[in-house]
Protein backbone atom coordinates (compact mmCIF):
# COMPACT_ATOMS: atom_id res chain seq x y z
CA UNK A 1 0.00 0.00 0.00
CA UNK A 2 1.16 3.49 -0.76
CA UNK A 3 -0.80 5.03 2.06
CA UNK A 4 -3.82 5.30 -0.19
CA UNK A 5 -7.07 4.50 1.49
CA UNK A 6 -5.91 6.03 4.72
CA UNK A 7 -6.54 9.56 3.46
CA UNK A 8 -8.92 12.08 4.93
CA UNK A 9 -11.80 10.89 2.76
CA UNK A 10 -12.63 14.40 1.63
CA UNK A 11 -14.15 14.86 -1.80
CA UNK A 12 -13.31 18.36 -3.02
CA UNK A 13 -14.78 19.97 -6.11
CA UNK A 14 -13.22 23.25 -7.05
CA UNK A 15 -14.31 25.59 -9.84
CA UNK A 16 -15.40 22.56 -11.82
CA UNK A 17 -16.71 23.40 -15.28
CA UNK A 18 -17.75 21.26 -18.22
CA UNK A 19 -18.93 22.65 -21.51
CA UNK A 20 -20.17 20.57 -24.40
CA UNK A 21 -19.76 22.96 -27.29
CA UNK A 22 -21.70 26.12 -26.40
CA UNK A 23 -23.71 24.34 -23.71
CA UNK A 24 -22.49 24.58 -20.16
CA UNK A 25 -23.34 21.36 -18.30
CA UNK A 26 -21.48 22.25 -15.12
CA UNK A 27 -20.40 25.80 -14.40
CA UNK A 28 -17.85 26.83 -11.78
CA UNK A 29 -19.03 24.31 -9.22
CA UNK A 30 -17.34 24.29 -5.82
CA UNK A 31 -18.24 22.19 -2.79
CA UNK A 32 -16.70 19.63 -0.51
CA UNK A 33 -17.98 16.49 1.12
CA UNK A 34 -16.61 15.20 4.40
CA UNK A 35 -16.22 11.83 6.10
CA UNK A 36 -18.60 10.32 8.63
CA UNK A 37 -21.62 11.84 6.95
CA UNK A 38 -24.07 10.99 4.24
CA UNK A 39 -24.28 13.83 1.75
CA UNK A 40 -27.14 14.19 -0.69
CA UNK A 41 -26.10 15.54 -4.09
CA UNK A 42 -29.35 16.91 -5.34
CA UNK A 43 -30.78 18.56 -8.39
CA UNK A 44 -33.42 17.99 -11.02
CA UNK A 45 -32.68 15.68 -13.93
CA UNK A 46 -30.24 17.36 -16.29
CA UNK A 47 -28.81 19.60 -13.56
CA UNK A 48 -25.33 18.20 -14.14
CA UNK A 49 -25.11 15.71 -11.26
CA UNK A 50 -23.94 12.76 -13.31
CA UNK A 51 -21.51 14.88 -15.33
CA UNK A 52 -20.04 16.19 -12.07
CA UNK A 53 -19.66 12.66 -10.69
CA UNK A 54 -18.11 11.45 -13.93
CA UNK A 55 -15.56 14.26 -13.76
CA UNK A 56 -14.79 13.31 -10.16
CA UNK A 57 -14.24 9.73 -11.32
CA UNK A 58 -11.96 10.58 -14.22
CA UNK A 59 -14.44 9.44 -16.86
CA UNK A 60 -15.14 12.90 -18.23
CA UNK A 61 -12.41 15.47 -18.70
CA UNK A 62 -13.34 18.81 -17.07
CA UNK A 63 -13.15 21.94 -19.22
CA UNK A 64 -11.62 23.60 -16.17
CA UNK A 65 -11.42 23.18 -12.43
CA UNK A 66 -10.62 20.13 -10.35
CA UNK A 67 -12.33 17.33 -8.49
CA UNK A 68 -10.27 15.34 -6.02
CA UNK A 69 -10.48 12.57 -3.45
CA UNK A 70 -8.01 12.70 -0.57
CA UNK A 71 -6.40 15.54 -2.51
CA UNK A 72 -5.74 13.37 -5.57
CA UNK A 73 -7.34 13.35 -8.97
CA UNK A 74 -8.92 10.00 -9.75
CA UNK A 75 -6.41 9.24 -12.49
CA UNK A 76 -3.58 9.65 -9.99
CA UNK A 77 -4.87 6.91 -7.71
CA UNK A 78 -2.87 3.73 -8.07
CA UNK A 79 -5.58 1.55 -6.47
CA UNK A 80 -8.76 3.58 -6.92
CA UNK A 81 -11.06 0.78 -5.73
CA UNK A 82 -9.45 0.95 -2.30
CA UNK A 83 -10.00 4.70 -2.03
CA UNK A 84 -13.33 5.38 -3.67
CA UNK A 85 -16.11 3.08 -4.81
CA UNK A 86 -18.64 4.36 -7.28
CA UNK A 87 -21.85 3.05 -8.82
CA UNK A 88 -23.03 5.25 -11.64
CA UNK A 89 -25.82 3.51 -13.46
CA UNK A 90 -27.70 0.29 -13.21
CA UNK A 91 -26.88 -0.73 -16.78
CA UNK A 92 -23.12 -1.21 -16.50
CA UNK A 93 -23.18 -4.99 -16.52
CA UNK A 94 -22.57 -7.59 -19.20
CA UNK A 95 -25.92 -9.40 -19.32
CA UNK A 96 -24.25 -12.76 -19.94
CA UNK A 97 -22.01 -12.60 -16.90
CA UNK A 98 -23.08 -13.86 -13.49
CA UNK A 99 -23.21 -11.49 -10.53
CA UNK A 100 -20.24 -13.24 -8.94
CA UNK A 101 -18.23 -13.17 -12.19
CA UNK A 102 -19.02 -9.48 -12.60
CA UNK A 103 -17.30 -8.86 -9.28
CA UNK A 104 -14.46 -11.29 -10.07
CA UNK A 105 -13.71 -9.27 -13.21
CA UNK A 106 -12.94 -6.18 -11.12
CA UNK A 107 -11.49 -8.02 -8.13
CA UNK A 108 -7.87 -8.15 -9.40
CA UNK A 109 -7.51 -4.36 -9.62
CA UNK A 110 -9.15 -3.92 -6.23
CA UNK A 111 -6.60 -6.45 -4.96
CA UNK A 112 -9.20 -8.75 -3.45
CA UNK A 113 -9.98 -12.45 -3.63
CA UNK A 114 -13.06 -14.37 -4.71
CA UNK A 115 -13.97 -14.71 -1.03
CA UNK A 116 -14.41 -10.94 -0.82
CA UNK A 117 -16.70 -11.09 -3.87
CA UNK A 118 -18.91 -13.58 -2.03
CA UNK A 119 -18.77 -11.43 1.08
CA UNK A 120 -20.05 -8.25 -0.62
CA UNK A 121 -22.75 -10.23 -2.44
CA UNK A 122 -23.89 -11.39 0.98
CA UNK A 123 -23.84 -7.83 2.33
CA UNK A 124 -26.17 -6.56 -0.40
CA UNK A 125 -28.41 -9.62 -0.21
CA UNK A 126 -27.50 -11.22 -3.54
CA UNK A 127 -25.79 -14.36 -2.22
CA UNK A 128 -28.69 -16.54 -3.40
CA UNK A 129 -28.39 -15.35 -7.00
CA UNK A 130 -24.59 -15.03 -7.14
CA UNK A 131 -24.27 -17.46 -10.04
CA UNK A 132 -27.24 -16.22 -12.03
CA UNK A 133 -26.65 -14.15 -15.14
CA UNK A 134 -27.19 -10.42 -14.65
CA UNK A 135 -29.33 -10.28 -17.81
CA UNK A 136 -32.22 -11.71 -15.79
CA UNK A 137 -31.84 -9.29 -12.89
CA UNK A 138 -34.43 -6.69 -11.94
CA UNK A 139 -33.40 -3.05 -11.71
CA UNK A 140 -33.34 -3.36 -7.92
CA UNK A 141 -31.00 -6.37 -8.09
CA UNK A 142 -28.72 -4.45 -10.46
CA UNK A 143 -28.64 -1.57 -7.99
CA UNK A 144 -27.58 -3.98 -5.27
CA UNK A 145 -24.91 -5.46 -7.51
CA UNK A 146 -23.68 -1.95 -8.32
CA UNK A 147 -23.41 -1.26 -4.59
CA UNK A 148 -21.57 -4.57 -4.09
CA UNK A 149 -19.07 -3.50 -6.76
CA UNK A 150 -18.36 -0.24 -4.92
CA UNK A 151 -17.71 -2.15 -1.69
CA UNK A 152 -15.18 -4.59 -3.21
CA UNK A 153 -12.06 -2.66 -2.25
CA UNK A 154 -13.44 -1.55 1.15
CA UNK A 155 -13.04 2.12 0.17
CA UNK A 156 -13.19 5.15 2.44
CA UNK A 157 -15.40 7.07 0.00
CA UNK A 158 -18.61 5.86 -1.67
CA UNK A 159 -20.31 7.62 -4.56
CA UNK A 160 -23.74 6.35 -5.55
CA UNK A 161 -25.77 7.81 -8.39
CA UNK A 162 -29.53 7.48 -7.75
CA UNK A 163 -29.07 4.26 -5.76
CA UNK A 164 -32.70 3.98 -4.73
CA UNK A 165 -33.97 3.75 -8.32
CA UNK A 166 -35.80 0.49 -8.82
CA UNK A 167 -35.52 -0.66 -5.22
CA UNK A 168 -38.69 -1.92 -3.60
CA UNK A 169 -39.81 -0.18 -0.37
CA UNK A 170 -38.08 -2.84 1.69
CA UNK A 171 -34.90 -2.33 -0.30
CA UNK A 172 -35.07 1.43 0.22
CA UNK A 173 -35.36 0.99 3.98
CA UNK A 174 -32.41 -1.40 3.91
CA UNK A 175 -30.36 1.00 1.78
CA UNK A 176 -31.02 3.92 4.14
CA UNK A 177 -29.88 1.86 7.10
CA UNK A 178 -26.83 0.60 5.27
CA UNK A 179 -25.73 4.07 4.12
CA UNK A 180 -26.12 5.35 7.70
CA UNK A 181 -24.03 2.39 8.83
CA UNK A 182 -21.28 3.18 6.31
CA UNK A 183 -21.17 6.80 7.45
CA UNK A 184 -21.07 5.73 11.08
CA UNK A 185 -17.90 3.80 10.26
CA UNK A 186 -16.35 7.13 9.31
CA UNK A 187 -16.77 6.77 5.56
CA UNK A 188 -17.69 9.54 3.18
CA UNK A 189 -20.99 8.73 1.46
CA UNK A 190 -22.15 10.85 -1.47
CA UNK A 191 -25.59 9.95 -2.82
CA UNK A 192 -27.17 11.71 -5.76
CA UNK A 193 -30.88 12.01 -6.27
CA UNK A 194 -33.31 14.17 -8.18
CA UNK A 195 -35.72 14.08 -5.25
CA UNK A 196 -34.92 15.44 -1.84
CA UNK A 197 -37.72 13.40 -0.26
CA UNK A 198 -36.00 10.21 -1.40
CA UNK A 199 -32.87 10.89 0.64
CA UNK A 200 -34.29 13.23 3.28
CA UNK A 201 -34.30 10.54 5.95
CA UNK A 202 -30.76 9.45 5.17
CA UNK A 203 -28.60 12.47 4.59
CA UNK A 204 -26.79 14.74 7.02
CA UNK A 205 -25.74 17.32 4.45
CA UNK A 206 -27.12 18.51 1.15
CA UNK A 207 -25.42 19.91 -1.92
CA UNK A 208 -28.03 21.22 -4.33
CA UNK A 209 -27.28 22.13 -7.91
CA UNK A 210 -29.43 23.39 -10.70
CA UNK A 211 -28.47 23.98 -14.32
CA UNK A 212 -24.88 23.12 -13.54
CA UNK A 213 -24.51 25.65 -10.72
CA UNK A 214 -24.45 25.35 -6.98
CA UNK A 215 -27.61 26.72 -5.39
CA UNK A 216 -27.25 25.51 -1.82
CA UNK A 217 -24.86 23.53 0.36
CA UNK A 218 -25.43 23.04 4.07
CA UNK A 219 -26.38 20.53 6.73
CA UNK A 220 -29.89 19.23 6.11
CA UNK A 221 -31.08 20.87 9.34
CA UNK A 222 -30.24 24.27 7.95
CA UNK A 223 -32.30 23.57 4.88
CA UNK A 224 -35.11 22.20 7.02
CA UNK A 225 -35.21 25.48 8.93
CA UNK A 226 -36.35 27.08 5.73
CA UNK A 227 -39.38 24.87 5.60
CA UNK A 228 -42.46 26.70 6.85
CA UNK A 229 -45.38 25.49 8.84
CA UNK A 230 -48.89 26.83 8.53
CA UNK A 231 -52.30 26.33 10.03
CA UNK A 232 -55.31 25.72 7.81
CA UNK A 233 -58.68 26.80 9.14
CA UNK A 234 -62.08 26.34 7.54
CA UNK A 235 -65.43 27.48 8.80
CA UNK A 236 -69.00 27.49 7.41
CA UNK A 237 -69.25 31.06 8.76
CA UNK A 238 -67.24 32.78 6.03
CA UNK A 239 -67.67 36.28 7.34
CA UNK A 240 -67.01 35.32 10.95
CA UNK A 241 -63.77 33.61 9.99
CA UNK A 242 -62.70 36.58 7.90
CA UNK A 243 -63.45 38.96 10.78
CA UNK A 244 -61.47 36.85 13.24
CA UNK A 245 -58.44 36.65 10.97
CA UNK A 246 -58.47 40.32 10.06
CA UNK A 247 -58.79 41.22 13.73
CA UNK A 248 -56.22 38.81 15.24
CA UNK A 249 -53.66 38.02 12.53
CA UNK A 250 -53.96 40.63 9.80
CA UNK A 251 -50.49 39.89 8.39
CA UNK A 252 -50.35 36.12 8.70
CA UNK A 253 -52.39 35.02 5.73
CA UNK A 254 -50.52 33.12 3.04
CA UNK A 255 -53.12 32.43 0.39
CA UNK A 256 -52.75 34.75 -2.55
CA UNK A 257 -56.32 33.87 -3.59
CA UNK A 258 -58.18 32.87 -0.45
CA UNK A 259 -61.25 30.71 -0.91
CA UNK A 260 -64.31 31.77 1.06
CA UNK A 261 -64.39 30.06 4.42
CA UNK A 262 -60.80 28.87 4.29
CA UNK A 263 -57.61 30.58 5.44
CA UNK A 264 -54.03 29.45 5.80
CA UNK A 265 -52.00 31.19 8.50
CA UNK A 266 -48.27 31.26 9.14
CA UNK A 267 -46.51 32.02 12.39
CA UNK A 268 -49.32 30.86 14.63
CA UNK A 269 -50.08 27.57 16.29
CA UNK A 270 -53.21 25.51 15.86
CA UNK A 271 -53.89 25.90 19.58
CA UNK A 272 -53.90 29.69 19.33
CA UNK A 273 -56.30 29.61 16.41
CA UNK A 274 -58.53 27.08 18.13
CA UNK A 275 -58.66 29.12 21.35
CA UNK A 276 -59.43 32.33 19.47
CA UNK A 277 -62.20 30.68 17.47
CA UNK A 278 -63.70 29.19 20.62
CA UNK A 279 -63.63 32.58 22.36
CA UNK A 280 -65.33 34.18 19.33
CA UNK A 281 -67.91 31.40 19.22
CA UNK A 282 -66.89 30.52 15.68
CA UNK A 283 -67.75 27.08 14.35
CA UNK A 284 -64.69 25.41 12.79
CA UNK A 285 -64.79 22.47 10.40
CA UNK A 286 -61.08 22.12 9.96
CA UNK A 287 -58.11 23.11 12.02
CA UNK A 288 -54.96 21.46 10.76
CA UNK A 289 -51.23 22.01 10.62
CA UNK A 290 -49.70 21.93 7.17
CA UNK A 291 -46.00 21.35 6.69
CA UNK A 292 -44.59 23.19 3.74
CA UNK A 293 -42.59 20.19 2.67
CA UNK A 294 -38.84 20.35 2.42
CA UNK A 295 -39.33 19.07 -1.10
CA UNK A 296 -41.15 22.32 -1.96
CA UNK A 297 -38.26 24.34 -0.60
CA UNK A 298 -35.97 22.23 -2.76
CA UNK A 299 -38.14 22.67 -5.85
CA UNK A 300 -38.32 26.40 -5.30
CA UNK A 301 -34.53 26.60 -5.06
CA UNK A 302 -33.83 24.54 -8.13
CA UNK A 303 -36.38 26.27 -10.31
CA UNK A 304 -35.33 29.76 -9.22
CA UNK A 305 -31.81 29.28 -10.53
CA UNK A 306 -30.71 31.43 -13.46
CA UNK A 307 -31.67 30.27 -16.91
CA UNK A 308 -29.42 27.87 -18.77
CA UNK A 309 -26.51 29.91 -19.94
CA UNK A 310 -25.16 29.90 -23.39
CA UNK A 311 -21.44 30.40 -23.24
CA UNK A 312 -19.64 31.93 -26.16
CA UNK A 313 -17.47 29.22 -27.70
CA UNK B 1 -0.34 -4.74 -15.04
CA UNK B 2 -0.77 -8.30 -13.76
CA UNK B 3 -4.09 -7.27 -12.17
CA UNK B 4 -5.19 -5.65 -15.44
CA UNK B 5 -4.32 -8.83 -17.34
CA UNK B 6 -6.23 -11.06 -14.94
CA UNK B 7 -9.20 -8.74 -15.16
CA UNK B 8 -9.18 -8.80 -18.97
CA UNK B 9 -8.74 -12.57 -19.08
CA UNK B 10 -11.70 -13.02 -16.74
CA UNK B 11 -13.81 -10.72 -18.90
CA UNK B 12 -13.34 -13.03 -21.87
CA UNK B 13 -13.85 -16.37 -20.17
CA UNK B 14 -16.86 -15.39 -18.05
CA UNK B 15 -19.12 -14.91 -21.06
CA UNK B 16 -20.26 -17.45 -23.60
CA UNK B 17 -19.23 -15.59 -26.73
CA UNK B 18 -15.73 -17.02 -26.91
CA UNK B 19 -16.76 -20.64 -27.16
CA UNK B 20 -19.71 -19.91 -29.44
CA UNK B 21 -17.22 -18.31 -31.86
CA UNK B 22 -14.73 -21.09 -31.24
CA UNK B 23 -17.25 -23.77 -32.19
CA UNK B 24 -18.33 -21.76 -35.23
CA UNK B 25 -14.73 -21.44 -36.31
CA UNK B 26 -13.99 -25.14 -35.83
CA UNK B 27 -17.07 -26.10 -37.85
CA UNK B 28 -16.38 -23.62 -40.64
CA UNK B 29 -12.71 -24.58 -40.86
CA UNK B 30 -13.49 -28.30 -40.95
CA UNK B 31 -15.88 -27.64 -43.81
CA UNK B 32 -13.40 -25.46 -45.72
CA UNK B 33 -10.43 -27.75 -45.01
CA UNK B 34 -12.33 -30.78 -46.24
CA UNK B 35 -13.85 -29.19 -49.31
CA UNK B 36 -10.66 -27.39 -50.28
CA UNK B 37 -8.71 -30.64 -50.00
CA UNK B 38 -11.21 -32.33 -52.27
CA UNK B 39 -11.22 -29.47 -54.78
CA UNK B 40 -7.46 -29.10 -54.95
CA UNK B 41 -6.76 -32.84 -54.98
CA UNK B 42 -9.18 -33.50 -57.79
CA UNK B 43 -8.28 -30.43 -59.84
CA UNK B 44 -5.05 -28.73 -58.75
CA UNK B 45 -5.95 -25.66 -60.79
CA UNK B 46 -9.23 -25.12 -58.95
CA UNK B 47 -9.59 -21.75 -57.40
CA UNK B 48 -7.30 -19.94 -59.79
CA UNK B 49 -10.36 -18.42 -61.28
CA UNK B 50 -11.34 -19.61 -64.71
CA UNK B 51 -8.99 -22.56 -64.86
CA UNK B 52 -7.11 -20.45 -67.37
CA UNK B 53 -4.21 -22.62 -68.61
CA UNK B 54 -1.87 -19.59 -68.60
CA UNK B 55 -2.50 -18.92 -64.93
CA UNK B 56 -3.04 -22.47 -63.77
CA UNK B 57 -0.18 -23.97 -61.85
CA UNK B 58 -0.05 -27.56 -60.79
CA UNK B 59 0.65 -27.83 -57.08
CA UNK B 60 2.99 -30.47 -55.71
CA UNK B 61 1.63 -32.68 -52.89
CA UNK B 62 3.52 -30.93 -50.06
CA UNK B 63 2.39 -27.50 -51.20
CA UNK B 64 -1.10 -28.82 -51.62
CA UNK B 65 -1.13 -30.11 -48.07
CA UNK B 66 0.29 -26.83 -46.75
CA UNK B 67 -2.27 -24.81 -48.69
CA UNK B 68 -5.11 -26.91 -47.33
CA UNK B 69 -3.83 -26.92 -43.75
CA UNK B 70 -3.31 -23.16 -43.65
CA UNK B 71 -6.84 -22.45 -44.90
CA UNK B 72 -7.78 -21.26 -41.40
CA UNK B 73 -5.32 -18.39 -41.83
CA UNK B 74 -6.63 -17.65 -45.31
CA UNK B 75 -10.34 -17.58 -44.52
CA UNK B 76 -10.79 -18.25 -40.80
CA UNK B 77 -8.80 -15.40 -39.31
CA UNK B 78 -11.98 -13.36 -39.00
CA UNK B 79 -12.91 -15.41 -35.89
CA UNK B 80 -9.93 -14.47 -33.69
CA UNK B 81 -10.15 -10.95 -35.14
CA UNK B 82 -13.79 -10.68 -34.06
CA UNK B 83 -13.18 -12.05 -30.55
CA UNK B 84 -10.32 -9.54 -30.22
CA UNK B 85 -12.44 -6.64 -31.45
CA UNK B 86 -15.24 -7.59 -29.07
CA UNK B 87 -12.86 -7.31 -26.12
CA UNK B 88 -13.08 -3.56 -26.77
CA UNK B 89 -16.44 -3.06 -28.48
CA UNK B 90 -18.28 -5.23 -25.94
CA UNK B 91 -17.31 -2.73 -23.24
CA UNK B 92 -19.02 0.00 -25.22
CA UNK B 93 -22.02 -2.09 -26.13
CA UNK B 94 -22.76 -3.12 -22.54
CA UNK B 95 -21.53 0.14 -20.99
CA UNK B 96 -19.04 -1.81 -18.91
CA UNK B 97 -16.39 0.72 -19.89
CA UNK B 98 -17.43 2.76 -16.86
CA UNK B 99 -16.58 0.10 -14.25
CA UNK B 100 -13.52 -0.86 -16.29
CA UNK B 101 -12.08 2.66 -16.18
CA UNK B 102 -13.15 3.02 -12.56
CA UNK B 103 -11.10 -0.07 -11.76
CA UNK B 104 -8.16 1.24 -13.78
CA UNK B 105 -8.19 4.87 -14.92
CA UNK B 106 -5.02 4.39 -17.00
CA UNK B 107 -6.70 3.80 -20.32
CA UNK B 108 -3.59 2.98 -22.30
CA UNK B 109 -2.76 0.23 -19.85
CA UNK B 110 -6.27 -1.18 -20.18
CA UNK B 111 -5.84 -1.40 -23.96
CA UNK B 112 -2.40 -3.01 -23.71
CA UNK B 113 -3.79 -5.48 -21.15
CA UNK B 114 -6.61 -6.31 -23.55
CA UNK B 115 -4.10 -7.06 -26.30
CA UNK B 116 -1.82 -9.17 -24.13
CA UNK B 117 -4.69 -11.06 -22.48
CA UNK B 118 -6.31 -11.71 -25.86
CA UNK B 119 -3.18 -13.37 -27.30
CA UNK B 120 -3.70 -16.71 -25.48
CA UNK B 121 -7.38 -16.60 -26.44
CA UNK B 122 -6.31 -16.05 -30.06
CA UNK B 123 -3.90 -18.96 -29.79
CA UNK B 124 -6.73 -21.20 -28.55
CA UNK B 125 -8.68 -20.12 -31.64
CA UNK B 126 -5.55 -20.89 -33.65
CA UNK B 127 -5.35 -24.40 -32.24
CA UNK B 128 -9.05 -25.00 -32.82
CA UNK B 129 -8.84 -23.65 -36.37
CA UNK B 130 -5.69 -25.59 -37.22
CA UNK B 131 -6.85 -28.86 -35.67
CA UNK B 132 -10.23 -28.84 -37.37
CA UNK B 133 -8.74 -27.79 -40.73
CA UNK B 134 -6.04 -30.45 -40.60
CA UNK B 135 -8.40 -33.18 -39.36
CA UNK B 136 -10.93 -32.54 -42.12
CA UNK B 137 -8.31 -31.78 -44.77
CA UNK B 138 -6.14 -34.80 -44.03
CA UNK B 139 -9.20 -37.02 -43.82
CA UNK B 140 -10.41 -35.84 -47.21
CA UNK B 141 -6.97 -36.31 -48.78
CA UNK B 142 -6.73 -39.86 -47.45
CA UNK B 143 -10.21 -40.71 -48.69
CA UNK B 144 -9.11 -39.56 -52.13
CA UNK B 145 -6.04 -41.74 -51.92
CA UNK B 146 -3.63 -38.83 -51.51
CA UNK B 147 -1.03 -38.68 -48.77
CA UNK B 148 -1.93 -36.21 -46.02
CA UNK B 149 1.81 -35.36 -45.79
CA UNK B 150 1.57 -35.03 -42.01
CA UNK B 151 5.11 -36.42 -41.63
CA UNK B 152 6.68 -33.59 -43.63
CA UNK B 153 8.49 -31.08 -41.38
CA UNK B 154 7.54 -28.24 -43.72
CA UNK B 155 3.89 -29.18 -43.40
CA UNK B 156 4.08 -29.40 -39.62
CA UNK B 157 5.83 -26.04 -39.52
CA UNK B 158 3.04 -24.47 -41.54
CA UNK B 159 0.44 -25.91 -39.17
CA UNK B 160 2.33 -24.62 -36.12
CA UNK B 161 2.81 -21.17 -37.61
CA UNK B 162 -0.84 -20.98 -38.60
CA UNK B 163 -1.69 -21.21 -34.88
CA UNK B 164 0.67 -18.30 -34.23
CA UNK B 165 -0.77 -16.25 -37.12
CA UNK B 166 -4.32 -16.74 -35.85
CA UNK B 167 -3.21 -15.73 -32.34
CA UNK B 168 -1.75 -12.49 -33.68
CA UNK B 169 -4.98 -11.89 -35.60
CA UNK B 170 -6.76 -11.60 -32.25
CA UNK B 171 -4.39 -8.71 -31.41
CA UNK B 172 -5.21 -7.04 -34.72
CA UNK B 173 -8.85 -7.43 -33.72
CA UNK B 174 -8.25 -5.66 -30.38
CA UNK B 175 -6.52 -2.79 -32.20
CA UNK B 176 -9.35 -2.60 -34.69
CA UNK B 177 -11.95 -2.56 -31.93
CA UNK B 178 -10.12 0.34 -30.28
CA UNK B 179 -10.16 2.25 -33.56
CA UNK B 180 -13.83 1.41 -34.23
CA UNK B 181 -15.60 0.90 -30.88
CA UNK B 182 -19.12 0.55 -32.28
CA UNK B 183 -19.64 -3.20 -32.06
CA UNK B 184 -22.02 -3.65 -34.96
CA UNK B 185 -19.94 -1.44 -37.25
CA UNK B 186 -16.72 -3.16 -36.22
CA UNK B 187 -18.05 -6.66 -36.91
CA UNK B 188 -19.62 -5.66 -40.23
CA UNK B 189 -16.42 -3.97 -41.38
CA UNK B 190 -14.28 -6.90 -40.23
CA UNK B 191 -16.48 -9.40 -42.07
CA UNK B 192 -16.63 -7.28 -45.21
CA UNK B 193 -12.92 -6.55 -45.24
CA UNK B 194 -11.69 -10.05 -44.51
CA UNK B 195 -14.20 -12.01 -46.57
CA UNK B 196 -14.67 -9.68 -49.52
CA UNK B 197 -12.55 -6.54 -49.76
CA UNK B 198 -9.13 -8.02 -49.17
CA UNK B 199 -9.62 -11.16 -51.31
CA UNK B 200 -10.89 -8.99 -54.16
CA UNK B 201 -8.12 -6.45 -53.65
CA UNK B 202 -5.55 -9.21 -53.83
CA UNK B 203 -7.01 -10.49 -57.07
CA UNK B 204 -7.18 -7.06 -58.69
CA UNK B 205 -3.85 -5.80 -57.40
CA UNK B 206 -2.26 -8.94 -58.85
CA UNK B 207 -3.57 -8.09 -62.29
CA UNK B 208 -1.31 -5.07 -62.75
CA UNK B 209 2.44 -5.35 -62.54
CA UNK B 210 2.78 -1.98 -60.80
CA UNK B 211 0.48 -2.98 -57.95
CA UNK B 212 1.21 -6.70 -57.77
CA UNK B 213 3.79 -6.25 -55.02
CA UNK B 214 1.38 -4.22 -52.88
CA UNK B 215 -0.88 -7.18 -52.22
CA UNK B 216 1.60 -8.98 -50.01
CA UNK B 217 1.50 -6.10 -47.50
CA UNK B 218 -2.22 -6.46 -46.91
CA UNK B 219 -3.00 -7.93 -43.47
CA UNK B 220 -4.52 -11.16 -44.78
CA UNK B 221 -1.51 -11.76 -46.99
CA UNK B 222 0.82 -10.99 -44.09
CA UNK B 223 -1.00 -13.56 -41.96
CA UNK B 224 -0.63 -16.16 -44.67
CA UNK B 225 3.01 -15.26 -45.05
CA UNK B 226 3.54 -16.33 -41.42
CA UNK B 227 2.48 -19.84 -42.35
CA UNK B 228 4.56 -19.80 -45.53
CA UNK B 229 1.64 -21.09 -47.54
CA UNK B 230 -1.28 -19.43 -49.13
CA UNK B 231 -4.26 -20.39 -51.12
CA UNK B 232 -3.67 -17.25 -53.16
CA UNK B 233 0.06 -17.65 -53.69
CA UNK B 234 -0.20 -21.39 -54.31
CA UNK B 235 -2.52 -20.55 -57.13
CA UNK B 236 0.13 -18.24 -58.52
CA UNK B 237 -1.65 -14.99 -57.87
CA UNK B 238 1.05 -13.17 -55.98
CA UNK B 239 4.04 -13.88 -53.79
CA UNK B 240 4.29 -13.67 -49.99
CA UNK B 241 6.65 -11.98 -47.56
CA UNK B 242 9.14 -14.14 -45.63
CA UNK B 243 7.37 -15.58 -42.55
CA UNK B 244 9.03 -13.30 -39.99
CA UNK B 245 8.32 -10.22 -42.06
CA UNK B 246 4.72 -11.34 -42.34
CA UNK B 247 4.60 -11.64 -38.55
CA UNK B 248 6.05 -8.16 -38.09
CA UNK B 249 3.64 -6.65 -40.60
CA UNK B 250 0.68 -8.30 -38.87
CA UNK B 251 1.89 -7.10 -35.46
CA UNK B 252 2.40 -3.69 -37.06
CA UNK B 253 -1.27 -3.60 -38.03
CA UNK B 254 -2.24 -4.45 -34.43
CA UNK B 255 -0.01 -1.74 -32.99
CA UNK B 256 -0.99 0.89 -35.58
CA UNK B 257 -4.71 0.29 -35.06
CA UNK B 258 -4.23 0.30 -31.29
CA UNK B 259 -2.31 3.58 -31.51
CA UNK B 260 -5.06 5.07 -33.66
CA UNK B 261 -7.60 3.94 -31.07
CA UNK B 262 -5.66 5.45 -28.19
CA UNK B 263 -5.43 8.77 -30.01
CA UNK B 264 -9.16 8.83 -30.74
CA UNK B 265 -11.46 6.45 -28.86
CA UNK B 266 -9.51 6.35 -25.60
CA UNK B 267 -9.46 10.12 -25.26
CA UNK B 268 -13.20 10.48 -25.40
CA UNK B 269 -15.31 11.20 -22.36
CA UNK B 270 -17.13 8.17 -21.03
CA UNK B 271 -20.71 9.31 -20.58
Amino acid sequence: MTGEGSGDGVVAVNGLTKRFGPVSAVEDLTFSVGPGRVTGFLGPNGAGKTTTLRMLLGLVEPTSGTATVDGHRYSELSHPARVIGAALEAASFHPGRSARDHLRVYAPQAGVTDARCDEVLDVVGLAQVARRRVGGFSLGMRQRLGLATTLLGDPQVLVLDEPANGLDPEGIVWLRGYLRHLASEGRTVLVSSHMLSEVQQTVDDVVIISRGRLVHASPLAELAARARRSVVVTSPDHEGLQRLVTHRWPTHGTDPEPAPGRVELEGVTAAEVGAAAHAAGLELHELSVREVALEDVFLEMTSAAPAHEEVAA
Amino acid sequence: MIAALRSEYRKTVTTRMWWVLLLAMAGYMAFLGGSMAVALAIDPTAGTGAGDPDVAVTIDPVDLARTVYSIAVTFGYVFPAVIGAMAVTGEYRHQTLTPTYLADPRRGRVLVAKMVATLPVGLVFGVAGAVSTVAAGAGALMLLGESPMLGEPEVLRTIGLSVLALGVWALVGVGFGAAMPNQVAAIVVLLAFTQLVEPLARVFLAVFEATAHVAKWLPGAAGEAVTGASFFSATGMHDLLPWWQGLLVLLGYAVALGALGSLTTLRRDVT
